[in-house]
């Protein structure tokens, strides 16, 4: 049996009393929600806090209000909100493609945006990484991937975080110098092992959503099997229409960088024009340029990169098709 | 007069089901004991080293370690066949792959095992390493084992029954293909897992989540030096087996040295990614094969080469090389047959006998190969089959027997089902249908190691209270062979199967049953049961007719009577039966046994492919491919299986969809992948990067049970675990052509190889992925066999003469 | 390590009050099998990625080899054990055995607690929502299929239908 190592484990009630928490436990303390990350890879060694410091009980983190959603909400409860209008679908259905039910039914939203980068030198036993002398992202010097890479290539496998960052919703974060509103595509860097802008003593609160007005969004999830499997690319598109027009939109890439990565010159393509079989290809293409997937995840790369045109014209036909 | 079968072909529950839905039965894992020690083992991170040093110190000196165990502790080798006995508990002076045992930890939890783990300290000297049986051809050297036919080649066969170049001279068209199968492995959703318990009176007990007890308890004895008398091997139900717990394991051996040695019990249960180190599944295969045929589509000769990966280490191997080439000619008839087949060791997890044994790779080949022959000759696939089939009752020309062979009835069950001849070449593009067809034996002809006694053993004593007991070293793998025992004797003694209560895979209180492997259980262990409740009928019936005052050829047994065929009111419960007879004869009971009928082929290697009778299975697969990414999905598979006669209908039609499943993982997403230039690491040894499939991507199976009886089967019952998964992937194969046009001559065949031979074919090029060469290979001279036609006896008439122990 | 000091919860178990010791580090999974003796939970990786340990915690189907033991206080937990009453099989519990839906019964228990959980919120599942509902639990045995229909029969019944399985399920075509 794989097991956890040993940690103390404290459930904070509220915001304050896990930020002291925190504090007080230093760079020893992790913060921890549904667990569905943190355990996996503390039970490989990943992530050795000392001291663990759940969400889970406080409540403001659990609130629905409106268009803010708490981030320990349930990927579960989240992809079955009644309350979302068909422009929200798009993080309900993202919610609703993560892993399985049972692990939907623990994980969160905020562990999702979250989630540790994930990489196929990384996401092994100790045992296994020993034999390859460990890599960069823990242990070790290198990155498998790209050995002379000064960075670490992990790959960002949220499904939610490309949907937040291409409908342009905005993170609430609670640290020890107060709070902060961060736009998600701020929220995220293109670094394997820095992935994150958030503070390791500051909490991701909620996330407020975009009210509804004319935009629609979509994710489009290529993974191996219907279940269980991490995105190996995830298309979100976010169109703000204006008539049978686009006025803005945004394509965001997941699962082929460290982070959600928006292809500006794919939105670009649209923007201005009614969606049109060509105007679809040109935005397909200009996603197909960046998208740079690495052998680090399930499946080819190069299959992977030229799934990138075959999804985005894709989800763009799904957009148009429901206008 | 034989009596209405009331048991037999019925779909009963199985006698384990209430256990197993309650969370009842009590696997190896579920087991513990009073100051019971828990084992980890240290694996090597090394693909391929000498072992200069292992230092112990820090990790004795752990609190709570007790026991540290290296490769000098059990220095005796051992392996499932007699001629590969080259594995070690935990390895000695080398290591040869990554995930090889190297030290063992006792301690008083997982916790601190893993810690002391920690503290062992491994110096290697680090060799070449390989990955692939193309680099093992290329490398004679270094070596990763001592011994084998030639360099890391450690299995060359070459035999020609008939002059197969000769056959393929005759023929109107001759084609050529290449084929590669990658590896798979079983991943039962149980990790191995075993207790071992050491009494201070010299009696070693194990549990463990083994198909093979008896080989266990062979290894057991033989690696630890104790007399087999000493030794109890209990085989735990095991939470899926599929081939992968088939072996004797070095964790198994551990475990129970360490009990000997601090004199605790001691448990071991496996990680997932260490499953996948015990590995034994599928061999990688290379394949190549040319066959003649007639414009009839009659096939002249056949000469077919395999090439296998055999990984780190020997397991079955040699059966496994020899059942590449063996079963090819038991579907169509071959009249002269060439087969060439070797196995390389390379430093990877050992591979072995996956559910279908060394036949799916050959059968995936041989199905696309006709496949591409049918279009070629202008002749619908599943009419071509049907032209060349094999007759029932009849001899091959590599000598197997073929009793009753139900594959035409099979093909004319999914042709019409399918809508084949509506669907198949009609569909629009992008959809399409496949056919294949396959066989598999029902038990091998011959046990592991060489002896004459029987393969399966039953003991059957009936209580006075009218309640039975049936003793049997078979192993419940999920498959139900503890079920099996139950209907046969209740059917025979016209009891409850409920009412008997079954003894199974318990080396000190069960007759040998050779294990729950190559699909021989229901015919072995049933043929068995089936004498001793035959004999247990015959001497209740003396002492019956006697009391009843009618001849005992007149008596039925049913329904918990006995009693007068013509006048069903004189009679006696079955219990009043037993009484009369134990206060006649004493205690009753009695036994019976099976042992398989000899094989016709006399030559070295006859022993692989010999088979009391054959399972027939034809399957049709419908596709649906994406042509912008590759992607196959699977909606629906029709599968005719030909299993003699059901012993449970509802059991087998769980097998056959079972083994779907399975097929359907193969023909499409699993694979054993390492990562050659990183150390031959294994890339994905997880749950979630295996892929196995979920309930999103099986497809529905409609099953039709064709039921031809068997002479050699009990009630006429042929095997039904392994053979529907043979033709899966083939049938996938050709319907992925149908649907667009490329072939994908490479399992699995994933949504990469698919768009590449699409592009391709877009570029004008050959619509196909697969592999484009089979090395030279150092074949020895051929043994040559004259096929029954050419008047041979199944000697041969060249090659080195047959040696006593023969190679299985 | 195992002398760090144990801590102790109340929780509910498969209805009954219970009062468990274990070290703070160890999952709701290894406290139910070692310290509550409740073997009948399984596990197949440890990882949340195969489904094997499923128990339902306050009714909801969870991974039990990703839950603390510790965060389990006061909470109600339901195994595999507690589904038959008073010596009664659970209406699930009836058709996974008739049909064969438990070949070597190791993922069982993970299969028959989501299917009660849907069934608790979905009395009448189509076929799709039964794939949907299973999705995250893995059988290497079956190929679903018996499982699919036992959870349909235990459905029809537990609806108050007089259900019986379809001939093709148990003989074929």
């Amino acid at each position: 049996m794989l097991r956890l190592p040993t940690f103390r484990y404290l459930q904070p009630r509220s915001l304050r009393e896990a930020l002291a928490m925190k504090a007080d436990a230093g760079p020893d303390g992790m913060f921890v929600a549904g667990g569905t990350d943190l355990y996996p890879n503390m039970k490989r060694r990943h992530q050795e806090p000392r001291v663990v410091i759940s969400l889970m009980g406080i409540e403001e983190l659990r609130r629905l209000d409106g268009w803010n959603v708490g981030t320990c909400v349930t990927l579960s409860a989240l992809s079955s909100l009644p309350t979302f209008q068909r422009s929200q679908s798009a993080v309900a259905g993202a919610a609703q493609l993560v892993s399985t039910p049972l692990l939907r039914n623990m994980g969160t939203l905020g562990g999702n945006l979250c989630l540790d980068t994930r990489c196929n030198y990384y996401n092994q036993s100790y045992e296994w990484r020993k034999s390859i002398d460990f890599c960069m992202k823990k242990d070790g010097a290198i990155c498998w991937v790209a050995p002379s890479s000064p960075r670490c290539w992990a790959v960002s496998s949220s499904d939610v975080a490309p949907v937040m960052v291409a409908i342009g919703a905005e993170y609430r974060l609670v640290g020890p110098q107060g709070e902060r509103l961060v736009p998600a595509g701020r929220f995220y860097h293109n670094d394997g092992i820095n992935y994150l802008t958030k503070q390791p003593d500051e909490i991701l609160v909620d996330v407020r959503l975009p009210a509804p007005n004319g935009w629609d969004a979509v994710y489009h999830k290529l993974r191996r099997r219907g279940s269980f499997d991490f995105p190996v690319l995830g298309v979100a598109a976010w169109i703000q229409w204006n008539g049978k027009k686009v006025g803005e939109a945004r394509i965001v890439l997941g699962g082929v960088a460290s982070y959600p990565q928006e292809v500006a010159a794919a939105g670009a393509a649209l923007e201005g024009a009614p969606l049109s079989d060509e105007a679809i290809a040109a935005a397909a293409d200009a996603a197909y340029q960046p998208s740079k997937p690495m052998d680090n995840t399930d499946f080819d790369l190069s299959w992977r990169k030229q799934m990138t045109r075959v999804y985005v014209k894709r989800a763009l036909e799904e957009l148009r098709a429901r206008h | 007069m034989a009596d209405k079968r009331r048991i037999i072909g019925t779909a009963l529950r199985k006698v384990d089901a209430v256990a197993k839905v309650t969370g009842g039965t009590r696997f190896a894992d579920d087991l513990s004991f009073p100051r019971m020690l828990y084992c980890k083992l240290l694996r090597s991170t090394q693909p391929h080293a000498k072992i200069v040093s292992v230092d112990t110190t820090a990790a004795r000196q752990l609190d709570g370690v007790h026991a540290v165990l290296t490769g000098q502790d059990l220095p005796i080798p051992f392996g499932i066949l007699p001629v590969s006995q080259d594995e070690h508990a935990l390895c000695l002076d080398k290591v040869r792959f990554i995930g090889d045992p190297v030290a063992a930890v006792a301690a008083t939890s997982e916790e601190t095992a893993t810690a002391a783990l920690d503290r062992i300290k491994v110096a290697y000297e680090p060799l070449q390493a390989f990955d692939s049986a193309e680099a093992a051809v290329a490398h004679p050297e270094p070596r990763i084992h001592d011994y084998g036919d030639s360099g890391n080649l450690h299995k060359l066969i070459n035999l020609e029954f008939g002059d197969a170049d000769a056959g393929i001279a005759e023929a109107d068209l001759v084609r050529e293909d290449l084929f590669f199968f990658e590896g798979n492995t079983h991943l039962p959703m149980e990790q191995h897992a075993a207790v071992a318990m050491w009494s201070p009176d010299g009696k070693l007990t194990l549990w463990t989540s083994t198909q093979t007890p008896h080989y266990v308890h062979r290894a057991l004895a033989k690696v630890l030096e104790l007399p087999a008398a000493r030794v109890r091997v209990i085989a735990t139900p095991n939470g899926g087996g599929f081939g992968g717990k088939s072996d004797p394991f070095s964790h198994e051996l551990v475990v129970a040295k360490l009990a000997m040695v601090t004199g605790r019990p001691v448990k071991i249960t496996l990680t997932r990614e260490e499953v996948f180190y015990c590995h034994r599944g599928r061999h990688p295969t290379l394949m190549w094969v040319r066959t003649g045929v007639k414009q009839n589509g009659a096939i002249t000769g056949m000469h077919f080469r395999s090439l296998l990966d055999g990984g780190a280490y020997g397991s079955y191997g040699v059966a496994s090389t020899y059942y590449t080439g063996a079963l090819q000619t038991v579907t169509y008839n071959v009249p002269r047959y060439h087969f060439q087949g070797a196995r390389a060791f390379t430093n990877k997890a050992p591979c072995g006998p996956k559910r279908g044994h060394g036949t799916p790779q050959p059968r995936f080949a041989l199905e696309v190969h006709l496949d591409k022959i049918a279009e070629q000759l202008e002749i619908d696939p599943a009419e071509l089959r049907l032209r060349t089939l094999v007759p029932a009752h009849s001899l091959t020309a590599n000598y197997l027997r073929v009793g009753s062979m139900g594959l035409g009835e099979c093909i004319a069950k999914v042709v019409e089902g399918s809508g084949w001849k509506r669907k198949f070449r009609k569909l629009p593009h992008g959809r399409g249908v496949g056919l294949a067809c396959s066989s598999y034996i029902s038990g091998a002809g011959l046990p592991i190691y060489w002896n004459n006694m029987p393969h399966s053993g039953v003991q059957l004593r009936c209580d006075r209270g009218g309640g039975v007991t049936v003793f049997c070293g078979s192993t419940e793998i999920g498959q139900g062979s503890d079920s099996i025992l139950a209907y046969i004797v209740a059917e025979i003694l016209g009891i409850d199967p409920f009412d008997i209560a079954v003894v199974t895979a318990d080396t000190d209180l069960t007759p040998v049953d050779l294990g729950s492997y190559s699909s021989r259980v229901t015919l072995m262990s049933g043929n068995a049961a089936l004498q001793a409740a035959e004999r247990a009928r015959q001497i209740l019936a003396v002492h019956a007719a006697k009391r009843l005052e009618v001849p005992a050829a007149r008596l039925s047994f049913a329904a918990g009577r006995v009693f007068d065929r013509k006048d069903h009111k004189r009679g006696m419960s079955f219990a009043e039966a037993v009484q009369l007879a134990e206060a006649a004869e004493g205690t009753v009971g009695t036994v019976g046994s099976y042992t398989p009928p000899q094989g016709a082929g006399k030559y070295r290697g006859a022993g692989v492919g010999p088979s009391p009778a054959y399972s027939y299975s034809a399957c049709v697969a419908e596709v649906e491919v994406d042509p912008e990414t590759g992607i196959v999905r699977v909606p629906t598979i029709w599968i005719a299986h030909d299993v003699g006669q059901s012993i449970n209908t509802a059991a087998v039609i769980g097998q056959v969809e079972g083994s779907i499943y399975m097929g359907l993982g193969e023909a499409l997403m699993e694979e054993m992948a390492y990562r050659g230039n990183r150390k031959v690491v294994h890339k994905i040894p997880s749950l979630l990067e295996y892929k196995s499939p979920t309930t999103l991507e099986m497809c529905d199976v409609v099953t039709y049970l064709i039921e031809d009886p068997d002479p050699n089967g009990p009630f006429g019952a042929k095997e039904v675990g392994q053979g529907p998964l043979l033709p899966v992937m083939p049938a996938v194969a050709n319907a992925v052509y149908d649907a667009v046009g490329v072939r994908i001559d490479e399992v699995p065949i994933t949504p990469e190889k698919v768009l590449k031979a699409i592009r391709r074919k877009e570029k004008g090029e050959v619509g196909r992925f697969g592999p484009d060469a089979f090395p030279e290979i150092p074949w020895p001279e051929p043994t040559q066999i004259p096929t029954p036609w050419e008047g041979g006896d199944g000697k041969a008439v060249t090659g080195a003469p047959i040696p006593l122990e023969r190679p299985h | 390590m195992s002398n760090e000091s144990k801590v102790k919860i109340a929780l509910s178990v498969n209805g009954e009050p219970a009062e468990v010791a274990f070290a703070p580090h160890k999952t709701l999974l290894e406290v139910l099998r070692e310290d509550l003796g409740l073997t009948g939970t399984k596990h197949g990786c440890e990882l949340g990625e195969c489904g094997t340990c499923t128990v339902l915690l306050d009714g909801t189907a969870v991974l039990s080899c990703l839950v603390l033991g510790v965060a389990c206080e006061g909470r109600a937990v339901r195994t595999v054990e507690g589904m038959a009453q008073n010596g009664q099989l659970h209406p699930l519990q009836e058709t996974f055995a008739d049909l064969g839906a438990a070949q070597c019964g190791y993922c069982t228990p993970a299969f028959l607690l989501v299917a009660e959980a849907l069934l608790a919120a979905n009395p009448h599942p189509t076929r799709d929502e039964i794939k949907h509902a299973l999705a995250g639990n893995l059988c290497r045995c079956t190929g679903y299929i018996k499982i699919y229909e036992a959870v349909e029969l235990a459905a029809a019944r537990m609806r108050g239908e007089v259900a019986q399985p379809t001939r093709e399920s148990l003989y074929g075509r």
